[in-house]
């Protein structure tokens, strides 16, 4: 049977939201992290997952009340810890697709530290950041991301710390797997969602998006469309990146596939733990 | 039946596996290490899988996570990390996930005194992550027990959907003992309440008769959310009154309606006593020796053992105390469980054996305040 692209869509939709009653979302009108939650619905359709063997975790904030929507095995954890909570789980269920939502504030302040633990272990999570470069849902406080001397209701003078580097900081924690696209590029994130998904190991995929009705605003960036239009215009691949002269590669977003490795899983390799221990008992 | 010369923290250790624990994540903390360092090695041999985790917080959110994946969990730490856990203990009783958390208490605050003993946290254990919600808390006072109470918290927390909190100390937790270990049969072993219903039917938060709703492991078809909200029978996020206020009754229920099961303790010559000492923990073993000298003396002392301490036996306390003139009550703290003590006895003299520098309370300072009148 030849289903029609947008049919197709419809029945993503169907299979994979929780459609009763849980709609509306609690987002703003032209938020972008409803974009990524089809970008990850879409990829889980694409490598043929049943919902029954996805669990998506999240923490606090815009990004946490995620898991509510989507018709996974779902659980939303406290400030920081999503990871720390799919770790445990991921170690039993070593078999499901386990899907960590984060945003910025979330995965890179208060949950700093699981993020670069997990990443080191390699365990095999895919750690979805929503970066909006601002804390969202408390009302526009800055965040790890937001750029220097960018305005926050807690940088009214203006930011004087050094936002990180997502993508860079995962890589030199040990991720096997790192891409970076934007909320604009929904087709493109989908794809690199879909590649962290079936990456055995820990993979990271930094989603830009923007928070309009509080960064936006307090740094009179425009609307939801002209920050969309943003994404569009800055959101680059590497290798455009690179030929760019030095003085153009500011606030230039590069987007892509950054990092493909291979490293034994956690999981898997405690399973050979395991079988070592067992065989000393028996011996 | 087994004997063998065993320290407190392995006897945890092997308390879990006897009763069934496949997951340990912890972070190295004195006096609970050697908790972890038991684990990691007889963990995987029986097929079980132990993390060592980058701190407490993530420890106590991993086996959150593996008790929803259907494993029986426990995480160990002493006072300083079971700080930092108190925000996901509340997470497991807000969500209704069993786990067992121990605490090898230390004496502080702070990094205190990180080889001596304490009672300090029997209030922190009762009251330390934020908001109303009921809690099991049990402390035992020899190694022997040390296994049994182990093997029983993750009883209590399977068979309540909740977390339990062993609340070990120092002295206990790092001294050798002969135990008597029972055979693997004469074990109970309790498995959390599962259900038949196919999963559209399935509510995670159902209020059944027994007020604890079934549990069915994430990966099992039964697809459900689980949040730290405030949430109505299906889990989902709620800020009904008609759905919290239920709820709020109901894991309360489920605790104050079960208390003859949950509630542990001994009593030794209250029939006649005049004077009875309350104590748990390591105290307790100084205390049972300072009620004997105290008897061979001729006094009229009772002795009340706790080993749950909360919910706190009020009842029991109550009874006992209701025929006599004076409760001693040896903590090493400055008087936590005492206010407890007060709390049920009325006007009855309460008189306080307090300690907290790390020093156990020696049974001469239980005797003499037995002999003090």
């Amino acid at each position: 049977m030849v289903v029609k692209k947008q049919e197709r869509e419809s029945l993503v939709h169907e299979r994979y939201l929780r459609h009763q009653k849980k709609f509306p979302h609690v987002w703003c009108a032209g938020c972008g992290i409803g974009i990524v939650m089809g970008a990850i619905v879409r990829a889980v359709d694409a490598v043929g997952l049943s919902n029954d063997e996805v669990a998506m975790i999240s923490g606090i904030g815009c990004s946490g009340r995620m898991p509510v929507y989507v018709d996974f095995n779902t659980m939303h954890t406290t400030h920081g810890r999503a990871l720390a909570f799919a770790t445990g789980l991921k170690m039993v269920r070593p078999e499901m697709k386990v899907i960590v939502v984060m945003g910025d504030g979330d995965a890179l302040a208060i949950g700093g530290n699981h993020f670069i633990h997990a990443a080191r272990r390699n365990i095999g999570l895919t750690a979805i950041i929503i970066n909006n470069s601002i804390y969202g849902m408390t009302g526009g406080q800055y965040s790890p991301t937001t750029p220097t001397h960018a305005y926050a209701s807690t940088a009214p003078y203006g930011n004087i710390e050094q936002p990180f580097p997502i993508c860079q900081l995962a890589e030199a924690a040990g991720a096997a797997f790192v891409a970076r696209s934007t909320v604009y590029h929904a087709r493109e994130l989908s794809r690199f969602i879909a590649q962290a998904i079936q990456k055995e190991g820990f993979s990271v995929v930094e989603a830009v998006s923007y928070c309009h009705t509080t960064y936006g605003r307090i740094n009179r960036l425009g609307s939801a469309v002209e920050m969309m239009r943003r994404l569009k215009d800055n959101g680059i691949s590497q290798q455009a990146y690179d030929k760019l002269p030095e003085g153009e590669q500011s606030g230039k977003i590069v987007r892509g596939v950054l990092v493909d490795r291979d490293i034994p899983e956690y999981t898997q390799l405690y399973d050979q733990i395991i079988a070592q221990a067992q065989q000393t008992v028996a011996a | 039946m087994a004997s063998r010369l065993m320290q407190g923290d392995e006897a945890c250790a092997e308390g879990a596996i006897a009763a069934g624990c496949r997951f340990f994540a912890a972070y190295p903390i004195t006096p609970a290490t050697d908790i972890a360092e038991v684990l990691a090695r007889r963990l995987p041999q029986v097929g079980g899988k132990f993390i060592q985790m980058e701190d407490e917080i993530a420890s106590m959110a991993a086996i959150i996570g593996a008790s929803v994946g259907g494993a029986k969990a426990m995480t160990a730490t002493s006072g300083p990390g079971f700080s930092l856990m108190q925000e996901n203990i509340g997470y497991a009783a807000m969500a209704e996930i069993p786990c067992v958390v121990v605490n090898v208490q230390r004496a502080g605050p702070s990094t205190g005194l990180p080889t001596n003993p304490s009672q300090g946290d029997m209030m922190q254990a009762r009251w330390g992550t934020h908001g109303d919600h009921p809690i099991i808390v049990l402390s035992p006072s020899s190694v022997g027990e040390i296994f049994n109470l182990t093997v029983r918290a993750f009883n209590l927390a399977e068979k309540y959907r909740t977390p339990v909190i062993l609340l070990m100390d120092a002295m206990i937790g790092h001294m050798r003992e002969k135990v008597e270990l029972p055979p693997p049969e004469k074990i109970e072993i309790v498995k959390r309440v599962s259900t038949s219903v196919p999963p559209e039917w399935y509510k995670a938060y159902e209020n059944t008769p027994s007020d604890v709703p079934p549990m069915i492991s994430f990966g099992e078809g039964y697809r459900y959310h689980i949040t730290g909200l405030f949430h109505d029978e299906r889990g989902f996020p709620t800020q009904r009154l008609d759905e919290i206020d239920p709820w709020i009754a109901r894991v309360f229920r489920k605790i104050e309606h079960n208390l003859r099961d949950i509630l542990i303790y001994e009593t030794d010559q209250v029939e006649d006593a005049e004077v009875v000492v309350i104590a748990y923990g390591a105290t307790a073993r100084s205390a049972r020796h300072a009620v004997k000298q105290a008897r061979e003396l001729g006094y009229r002392v009772g002795f009340l053992r706790l080993s749950t301490i909360w919910p706190f036996p009020e009842g029991k306390v109550g009874e006992v105390a209701e025929r006599i003139h004076r409760v001693i009550v040896p903590e090493m703290n400055l008087g936590q469980l005492a206010l407890e003590v007060e709390r049920v006895v009325g006007r009855r003299k309460v008189i306080r054996v307090c300690k907290a520098n790390g020093e156990m309370i020696a049974p001469r300072e239980i005797l003499d305040a037995i002999g003090r009148g």
